[in-house]
C-alpha cells in the first residue's frame, strides 16, 4: 500500500475509534448530579474554547503571513449580535461572511489609493 | 419516521453551514497537490474540520505514521468527551450496532444540537440529524476541490469564518437563557486565550494542533460551572432543612 493510502486509513480509523469507543462501551446512566451538569455544560464550553481566540485569525487566507484581524473581528461582532437576536445558524454565518467580505473590499479599495 | 424527519429539519442548517467550510478544505487540499477525489474521501471518512486540515498538512509534509496518529488523536480528543456525554443522552437501550452508526457523525455541531434536545435522543432522530451534514461536508469539499480556481484568496479567507459563526450561533442563545451557561462560555473562552497567549502556558496550544488547549479549557470551565451549581444545590437543601427544623420547633 502507498504512503497516502495508509495515511488515509490512519486518519479515518483514529477519528472513528475516538468517537465510537465511549458510546459503544459505556452504557450506564450516571446518577451523579455533578457529572450530569458537567456534561450539560461541555458542548458550550468546547465550542467557546474553539471559537476564541481562533476566530480572529479565521478570515486570513491560507499562506498569508499577516493576519486579517479587522475583517474577522467586525464579522465576529456581527455574528455575536445576530446570534443574540437568535437569527439561526445559517443567517448568522451568512451575515458574518458578508461583513468580512465587505471589510476586505473596503480595505483593498483604501490600499489602492 | 417522524423522528427521522425532525432530525433532518434540525440538522439542515448545519448542512448549509458546512458547505462553505468544506469548500475551503477542498480548495486547500487541491492546492497542496491532493487529488480532488482524495480530498472528498478524507472529508467523508473524517467529518472533522481541524483534524482534517492538520492531517493533510502532515501527509503533505511526509510525516511519520505515528505523528499522524498522535495529532489526529489529540485534535479530535474532544469527540471522545462528546461521545461520552452522548451516552447519557441517547435512548438507554440502544443496541450496539446503532451506537456504532451514530458514532460516525459526532461532530461539534451535531453533538451540540443533539445534546440540546429536551428528551432522550433516538436512533431515528440522530440518523436524520447527521444525514444532511454528512452530505454538506462531503459535497462542499467536492465542490471546493473541483472549483478551486473560481474563488479569489480573499473570498476563500472570508468563508473561513463561517464555522466559528455557527459555533457562536449555537452558544449565544443558550447563554441568554442561563447565566451559568454564559459564565461557562466566558470562562472557557478566557482559558483558551490564556493557553494561546500567555508565555510558558502556550505550549499547550502549540502541540497537537491546539487539541489539548481546547479540551483543558472546556473541562475546567464545565467543571467550574457544574461545581457552582452543586454548591447552590447544597445551599438550597440546607435552607430547606433549616426551615423544616424551625417549623418543627
Amino acid at each position: 500500500m502507498s504512503y497516502l493510502v495508509i495515511c488515509l486509513i490512519i486518519m479515518a480509523g483514529t477519528t472513528y475509534l475516538i468517537r465510537v469507543a465511549p458510546i459503544a462501551f459505556f452504557q450506564k446512566k450516571i446518577e451523579n448530579l455533578w457529572v450530569q451538569d458537567f456534561f450539560y455544560y461541555i458542548p458550550f464550553c468546547v465550542l467557546a474554547a474553539m471559537t476564541f481566540p481562533d476566530v480572529i485569525y479565521s478570515t486570513t487566507p491560507s499562506g498569508d503571513l499577516s493576519p486579517h484581524f479587522l475583517s474577522a473581528i467586525l464579522a465576529a461582532q456581527v455574528a455575536l449580535i445576530s446570534a443574540w437576536k437568535e437569527k439561526g445558524l445559517v443567517l448568522v454565518a451568512f451575515l458574518a461572511v458578508l461583513t468580512a467580505i465587505a471589510v476586505e473590499l473596503v480595505l483593498k479599495y483604501m490600499v489602492s489609493f | 419516521m417522524k423522528e427521522f424527519i425532525r432530525g433532518i429539519k434540525t440538522g439542515f442548517p448545519i448542512c448549509l453551514g458546512y458547505i462553505p467550510v468544506a469548500f475551503t478544505f477542498g480548495i486547500l487540499a487541491v492546492k497542496m497537490g491532493f487529488d480532488p477525489m482524495v480530498a472528498t474521501f478524507v472529508a467523508f471518512t473524517n467529518m472533522a474540520s481541524a483534524g482534517q486540515f492538520a492531517g493533510i498538512r502532515l501527509i503533505d509534509g511526509g510525516a511519520p505514521y505515528i505523528e499522524l496518529v498522535m495529532t489526529t488523536l489529540v485534535i479530535n480528543l474532544r469527540y471522545m468527551l462528546m461521545s461520552f456525554s452522548l451516552t447519557q443522552k441517547i435512548a438507554p437501550k440502544m443496541p450496539l450496532y446503532k451506537r456504532c452508526i451514530i458514532a460516525f457523525c459526532i461532530t461539534d455541531e451535531v453533538f451540540a444540537l443533539a445534546s440540546m434536545q429536551k428528551q432522550d435522543v433516538s436512533f431515528s432522530f440522530f440518523t436524520g440529524l447527521m444525514a444532511t451534514p454528512i452530505f454538506g461536508w462531503t459535497f462542499g469539499t467536492f465542490l471546493g476541490a473541483f472549483a478551486s480556481g473560481l474563488l479569489s484568496p480573499m473570498l476563500q479567507g472570508c468563508m473561513g469564518i463561517a464555522l466559528y459563526c455557527m459555533f457562536i450561533a449555537i452558544i449565544i442563545p443558550e447563554a441568554k437563557k442561563s447565566r451559568k451557561v454564559a459564565l461557562a462560555i466566558v470562562a472557557a473562552s478566557l482559558l483558551s486565550c490564556i493557553f494561546k497567549y500567555v508565555p510558558g502556558i502556550n505550549v499547550l496550544s502549540q502541540v497537537g494542533g491546539g487539541g489539548w488547549a481546547i479540551i483543558t479549557s472546556a473541562v475546567i470551565a464545565a467543571a467550574g460551572a457544574a461545581s457552582i451549581k452543586e454548591i447552590n444545590r447544597r445551599k438550597k437543601r440546607q435552607q430547606i432543612l433549616m426551615a423544616e427544623e424551625r417549623s418543627e420547633a
